[in-house]
């Protein structure tokens, strides 16, 4: 659900295909019949957009039919825990939780904590399962066909088979993949999921769970070891304003209990192995090196201070916002404002060239001599160019080794941020001014090697695994310290380069393994492969079933062991308890599964950490042609929305913009296109962009199958050209039809094939938890025919703008 | 496979002959192969070397070996060892080759000077110099010490930085060391879209 898995991850898709064969039952919830679909047993068409409310019915349906598994969410989840008296749910408040200030914008989750009392019989009603029951109570089978357009008996039927594949003998796995997170209710589509399989007793164990099927090479990685503007390494947050020493900054993050609670380990080891000597215990480890945060930071926030002028420079690194972000229009007016950028790409992008070739060049909107924008295009090395880690969707790393040099000036990304920092340094050397300081005093003598002086990746990855106060590599995070005896660059990732070995280059083939496969690379953390597998036994240590055995605990031996490293300390049993006043993982218990959460429970209820609120509630997206039935709140309270003429936003049910539209890949494409559409070989087997509608909406539009068809949001206009084809089918919603544009995004101005970005089409509306954009849902028109050439496409979007009511866009001249 | 025996004249490779005299009747089989196709050897077998590689592509992780000759990239096939892959690859990972030795894969530095309509050629060196001097200079500009209440920023709003997804680990953390270390905080890549 939320996936399409066949066509997204084709090769792990083989892995389906093998369940299947050995009798599991796949089944496919999505706005279109795919690649996915035709493997699976059976495809269930729902509206883009309406995922909480199927998956609210599933929980709905496992509480109202006692069909959860009571000893694991006994032991295992938070049901027991009792809720703040003052908490009022959706139900009592028309779609909001309490809490809400209209003001800021914002929820205080004041009254959403839980109150430490626990009802270990399950009936209190202030006890987190009854406030879950009361919540869902109103997602029923009849709420899901007149929401999503799914007829009772096909939810039925999933139902039945997630039910009937739960409980000790069997289990029930889910797959998502950005068809959930690319929402403004991103976060809480996951979250549903995660209280229906919690509830199910899915969690920690073989062919359970929930698989989050990422997009990139290493997007894992890059979240981990993080190039992202509120995180540093290691999932440890960015400190923000006002925490001016470091114990302000532990205190705000650690946990009581569990392995957060160890929360000053990581953050001391980390700014060791990043300031080295300089770091010490008087200077509070250099904390006050690290810059601050006030608020969004985010790339979607910073085009909007590239517009301003605000914000000047930009490098984008094997990425390509001009096709590939929401809005992608505004994204290539951003780039035209900038005083400089550096693109560091295999080929020449279209983020790289909107100077000369943005579809705002044609329309008149940007003049080539008028962009002031300096561009440095500097040739990247290709991952056969480099030794270095990827880190699957799985967190596994694996090293890739260099094969062959890079040609001509082409450099890996470590070439050239390392020698960046080199020559920096080398221009601030001797400087007396205090900001320059923790540039300067950062850990930066990597060896290099070879004619081109390449860094070494692996003196990096040995960084990142951590070292002790002899300089030897570190083997566990459990021997990181906060006494500055410890350095390390990724707290999960330690272990990584145990024993000065790099076990993310281990290469023991498959047939030589069990079928868990551990000495083949390495995952985070611990080279764990399932997460919170503790929860695969009993609270007594036993498997649930043989036939779901993964880890158990050996009473001669005195320690937990099984197929996999068990997610819990080796040597506590499970007749542990904790002695009062115990801190951190001494104070979870042996029948602790959770062990990241502070209570050690799966939450089924988040008492604080979400912006939207405890529990998921159904909203409609940003964009959407139906009012929310559920509740007078019509979309999340908290999305984030950006309010800039060049971002306007369709008002919901606007008769003007009818039809809902939805992003996704293909699998001969990837993502903005800079290394498909460029390569022949795929290009001819994906040659066009082309639009997916039903035969119903082609029959109402006029759009003729080959043909041409413009589709018009208030962003801009594209053409594509039309796909007839029952893959896609009407829905019938709140009494009406709803029809369904599909939109590959993959094409751009340059490469083997071209075409618009469908990107273009969207706002900017983020999930408030993430800030990851609603690009799976939202409404437009759609006609017959091409779209109009130059500034005559500017009168066609700016007519649609005035029939919807939507404010006149700033004009570009002023 | 038919080798017509004892005849080592050009008769004896004549398609025509070997129809006639062989088992393959219509002419489209093996009376029509060639030297040429005898002589072929997959690259896999004639490469200098193996490297033992990951797809750069989507997430799954699959396990590539790129055959290398003269110090040229050969081929891109799947690794039949791998648990994840076991040897296979989509169109994406199978199409690498083409990735990494594509004509259209740029080799030099490029600049664009603000206002123009070209681009130019530029050293590397020089490049790696002035893109220094203008993340100096632009921190230097756009520097924030405070907030209004006084608390320490110590930031720069001024630089951005978007991409990683694609990257190394190796890379992305040099990338937020350097970043952070020089106050930019505007750092996102893939992973938020």
């Amino acid at each position: 659900m939320g996936s399409n898995m066949a066509e997204n991850h084709p090769v792990a898709f083989q892995w389906v295909v093998q369940a299947k064969l050995r009798g599991a039952t796949v089944l496919h919830v999505d706005p279109r019949f795919t690649r996915t679909s035709a493997l699976a047993h059976r495809h269930v068409p729902i509206r883009a957009g309406s995922d909480i409310v199927f998956l609210g019915a599933l929980v709905n349906h496992v509480l109202s039919g006692e069909h959860y598994f009571r000893d694991y969410v006994a032991a295992y989840t938070n049901a027991a825990a009792l809720v703040s008296e003052d908490f009022r749910d959706t139900e009592d408040l028309g779609g909001l939780f309490s809490g809400w200030d209209e003001r800021s914008g914002r929820y205080d989750p004041a009254s959403w904590q839980l109150t430490g009392e626990r009802d270990e019989t399950l009936q209190h009603p202030r006890c987190v399962l009854q406030v879950l029951r009361r919540h869902f109570a109103r997602y029923t089978p009849d709420l899901v066909e007149r929401e999503c357009g799914v007829p009772r008996e096909a939810f039925a039927a999933v139902a039945g088979a997630v039910t009937g594949n739960s409980g000790p003998d069997r289990t029930t796995a889910f797959v998502y993949s950005v068809g959930w997170t690319q929402h403004t209710a991103g976060v809480q589509n996951i979250r549903t999921a995660a209280i229906l399989q919690a509830l199910l007793g899915n969690m920690g164990r073989p062919g359970g769970g929930i698989m989050a099927l990422r997009g990139h090479a290493s997007i894992q990685g890059s979240t981990d070891v993080p190039t992202l503007f509120d995180l540093l390494p290691g999932y440890l947050p960015m400190p923000r304003a006002g925490q001016d020493d470091l114990d302000a900054y532990v205190r705000a993050g650690q946990q009581p209990a569990g392995f957060w609670g160890l929360f000053r380990c990581y953050a001391v080891s980390l700014l060791r192995a990043w300031f080295g000597d300089a770091a010490t215990a008087g200077n509070d480890w250099c904390f006050s090196y690290l810059p601050r945060l006030t608020g969004d930071h985010g790339t979607y926030q910073t085009v909007g201070a590239q517009l301003d002028g605000a914000c000047k420079g930009y490098f984008l690194v094997g990425e390509n916002p001009a096709v590939g972000s929401a809005n992608a229009r505004m994204q290539r007016l951003g780039l035209a404002r900038l005083d400089w950028l550096v693109v560091r790409d295999l080929q020449l992008i279209e983020s790289a060239t909107f100077w000369r070739d943005a579809p705002e060049i044609e329309t008149g909107e940007l003049r080539t001599a008028e962009i002031g924008t300096e561009v440095f295009f500097l040739p990247a090395a290709a991952h056969t160019e480099k030794d270095g880690t990827f880190t699957n969707t799985q967190r596994l790393l694996q090293w890739h080794h260099q094969a062959v040099q890079p040609p001509g000036d082409a450099r890996s990304e470590l070439w050239f941020y390392y020698h960046l920092g080199r020559r920096i340094r080398e221009k601030l050397a001797g400087s007396a001014d205090p900001r320059d300081r923790p540039v300067l005093d950062l850990t930066w003598d990597y060896p290099v090697e070879g004619r081109l002086a390449e860094p070494s990746a692996e003196a990096v990855l040995r960084e990142i695994n951590g070292t002790g106060p002899d300089g030897r590599a570190l083997s566990s995070y459990t021997e990181l310290r906060d006494d500055g005896s410890t350095r390390c660059g990724t707290w999960i990732y330690c272990g990584c380069y145990a024993g000065g070995v790099n076990q993310t280059a281990r290469r023991r083939p498959w047939r030589e393994q069990s079928w868990v496969a551990p000495e083949w690379g390495w995952a985070w953390p611990s080279n764990r492969r399932i997460l919170y597998n503790r929860a695969s036994a009993d609270p007594q240590g036993r498997p649930w079933s043989r036939r779901k055995a993964y880890v158990w605990w050996d009473e001669q031996r005195g320690e937990w062991t099984g197929h996999d490293n068990p997610d819990v300390e080796r040597a506590k049993p499970p007749s542990y308890r904790p002695a009062p006043g115990a801190a951190g993982p001494d104070a979870l218990s042996g029948t602790d599964a959770f062990i990241m959460q502070r209570d050690g429970k799966a939450a089924l209820f988040v008492a604080s950490g979400l912006a939207d609120g405890p529990l998921p509630a159904h909203y409609e997206p940003a964009e959407s042609p139906c009012r929310n039935d559920l509740y007078g709140q019509q979309a999340d309270p908290a999305l984030r929305r950006y309010q800039r003429p060049e971002n306007p936003y369709h008002p919901p049910e606007s008769a003007v913009f009818p039809y809902v539209f939805t992003t996704y890949r293909l699998t001969e494409h990837h993502t903005a296109g800079g290394m498909s559409r460029t390569l022949p070989y795929l290009a001819e087997l994906q040659p066009e962009f082309f639009c997916e509608v039903s035969p119903e909406l082609a029959a109402e539009r006029g759009l003729q199958h080959m043909g041409w068809a413009t589709i018009v949001t208030a962003r801009t206009a594209i053409e594509a050209r039309v796909m007839v084809t029952e893959r896609i089918t009407p829905l019938t919603v709140q009494g009406r039809t709803v029809h369904q544009v599909g939109l590959p995004y993959h094409w751009g101005s340059r490469g083997v094939t071209t075409g618009d970005p469908a990107n273009d089409l969207l706002p900017m509306a983020l999930d408030p938890n993430v800030l990851i954009q609603e690009s799976k849902a939202a409404t437009c028109d759609i006609r017959p025919g091409r779209r109009p050439r130059g500034p005559a496409l500017l009168d066609l979007v700016a007519t649609y703008r005035r029939r919807a009511g939507i404010g006149e866009e700033a004009s570009t001249d002023g | 496979m038919h080798r017509v025996a004892s005849l080592p004249t050009w008769i004896g490779r004549w398609p025509a002959w070997r129809q006639l005299t062989g088992r393959d009747d219509l002419g489209r089989g093996t009376a029509a192969r060639s030297r040429r196709t005898d002589e072929t050897v997959a690259r896999t077998r004639t490469a200098d070397t193996v490297a033992r590689s990951v797809c750069p592509y989507c997430a799954v992780g699959c396990g590539q070996l790129v055959f290398v000759r003269d110090g040229r990239v050969t081929q891109i096939e799947g690794d039949p060892d791998s648990p994840v892959s076991r040897g296979r690859l989509c169109p994406k990972g199978a199409a690498s080759k083409q990735l990494v030795t594509s004509p259209s894969r740029q080799t030099r530095v490029l600049y664009r000077r603000p206002h123009s309509a070209e681009w130019e050629p530029l050293d590397l060196d020089r490049a790696m110099d002035m893109i220094a001097d203008r993340v100096i200079e632009t921190r230097r500009a756009t520097w924030q010490e405070a907030d209004a209440g006084g608390h320490r920023l110590r930031r720069t709003l001024g630089i951005a930085s978007l991409g990683g997804a694609t990257l190394d680990n190796e890379e992305n953390y040099l990338m937020k060391k350097l970043y952070t270390a020089l106050g930019a905080i505007q750092i996102e890549n893939q992973a938020r879209i």
